[in-house]
């Protein structure tokens, strides 16, 4: 039974609690990087990294934590693993970091982290916020693929994955979907989609 | 002088912080429903993005670069714009109770918001002399009190509009923004 729990815990965040296509939230990264698949699996293991740490730390600490000053010392938690990661990607992963820019340091305003932190962690045993972190971060790194893949493909015509050419189609490629429009077009469209599946599952309900 | 005269234009139009930069996204879905409410946001925004634009701009080059220790700078920045939110609610309370009013309930609103963040950031990035990211500060707050303007005025619109179920709300109103950063992109060639 607690097993089921825990894992239940983790498959939340991946389906049902997806934090980007159900929450909506974290959505400043999510858009400016979803530019092609290198830069998503960058971003979702940098945010999944400190979704995770922070996590840990702030279910640690959260019986001495003075409840009137809780949200200055999780801010403080989670800015020191954006550093951590930040310095990281400086050292050595220093393309990926230029193409990232300055939406790095900006996973510390991301309002997922905070937002678990604040409404999970806070409240939760160890074993279940690591589990909620870690269902976060991969759901949300599951989400920044899925639009990178699409802008991507659309936008260049073709996949590339850490340098290697995956496919790469003869047709031309519609660059607005590479722009900052097609990111915005991309994710209306898709919760568009699945406010649509939603509401089918709900018909065939009632 | 045209080099200031670019970084207006650029905030403003070309690099505009919600439409290309996607900085400041939770505000601008959140309160442009109505376009009362989106001005004093926008206004909000400008204000507090001004006034975090100086404060993060002396305390990195006067304190964490000669001590040389700009590794902080990510817990520090956030603590100044923290406080400093606090700050001007408490100050506003006390100084100018009707601005208070029209602003207080999106001050608290403001700390998280990564535009605030984004512009302490970049100025940084640029390297911008302190003219420049006070003049970055306040183009950039205005770029975003227009978008969000623009955005209110078209929600309020598509109210009244028949919009398939599935696209009602959220999804609806990332399409018009597409729409509008479509639009802002033709700013792209006033300045290289």
């Amino acid at each position: 039974m607690k097993k089921d729990s825990t894992s239940l815990e983790l498959m939340k965040g991946i389906f049902k609690e997806n934090p980007v296509f159900c929450l909506v939230l974290g959505l400043c990264p999510f858009l400016a990087v979803s530019t092609s698949l290198d830069n998503a699996i960058g971003m979702g293991l940098a945010a999944t990294f400190v979704l995770l740490s922070s996590n840990i730390i702030i279910s640690l600490i959260r019986n001495i934590v003075p409840d009137k000053i809780r949200i200055p010392i999780f801010i403080v938690v989670i800015a020191s693993f954006v550093t951590i990661a930040s310095l990281f990607m400086q050292a050595y992963l220093p393309a990926l970091n230029k193409s990232l820019g300055i939406y790095v340091p900006l996973i510390v305003v991301n309002c997922i982290i905070l937002g678990r932190a604040e409404a999970f962690a806070s409240k939760n045993k160890l074993i279940r916020s690591i589990m909620d972190g870690l269902g976060m971060g991969i759901g949300f790194t599951l989400s920044l693929l899925l639009i990178s893949f699409i802008r991507e493909f659309l936008g260049t015509g073709s996949l590339r994955l850490f340098g290697v050419n995956l496919i790469s189609v003869p047709i031309e490629p519609a660059m607005m979907f590479i722009l900052p429009a097609g990111a915005l077009l991309v994710m209306g469209l898709l919760l568009g989609l699945f406010a649509h599946i939603r509401n089918k599952k709900y018909e065939v309900k009632e | 002088m045209e080099n200031l005269f670019a970084i207006i234009i650029g905030a403003i139009f070309v690099n505009n912080f919600i439409l290309t930069r996607f900085l400041g996204l939770c505000p601008f879905f959140g309160v442009s429903k109505k376009t009362k409410p989106a001005i004093g946001m926008g206004l909000a925004v400008t204000f507090v993005m001004t006034l975090a634009s100086i404060v993060t701009w002396i305390m990195y080059n006067w304190v964490l670069l000669p001590l040389g220790i700009e590794y902080l700078q990510i817990i520090v920045f956030i603590l100044i714009i923290a406080t400093l939110v606090q700050f001007v609610e408490l100050f506003l309370k006390k100084a100018n109770p009707v601005l208070y009013k029209t602003l207080g309930i999106y001050l608290p609103l403001i700390t998280t918001n990564c535009a605030i963040l984004g512009v302490a950031f970049l100025n940084v990035q640029e390297e911008y002399s302190f003219v420049a990211a006070l003049v970055f500060g306040i183009s950039a707050g205005v770029g975003f009190l227009l978008a969000l303007l623009l955005m209110s005025g078209i929600r309020e619109r598509l109210e009244l509009s028949k919009v398939p179920k599935a696209f009602q709300g959220l999804p609806i109103s990332f399409i018009v923004a597409a729409l509008m950063s479509l639009a802002f992109l033709a700013f792209s060639g006033m300045i290289r």
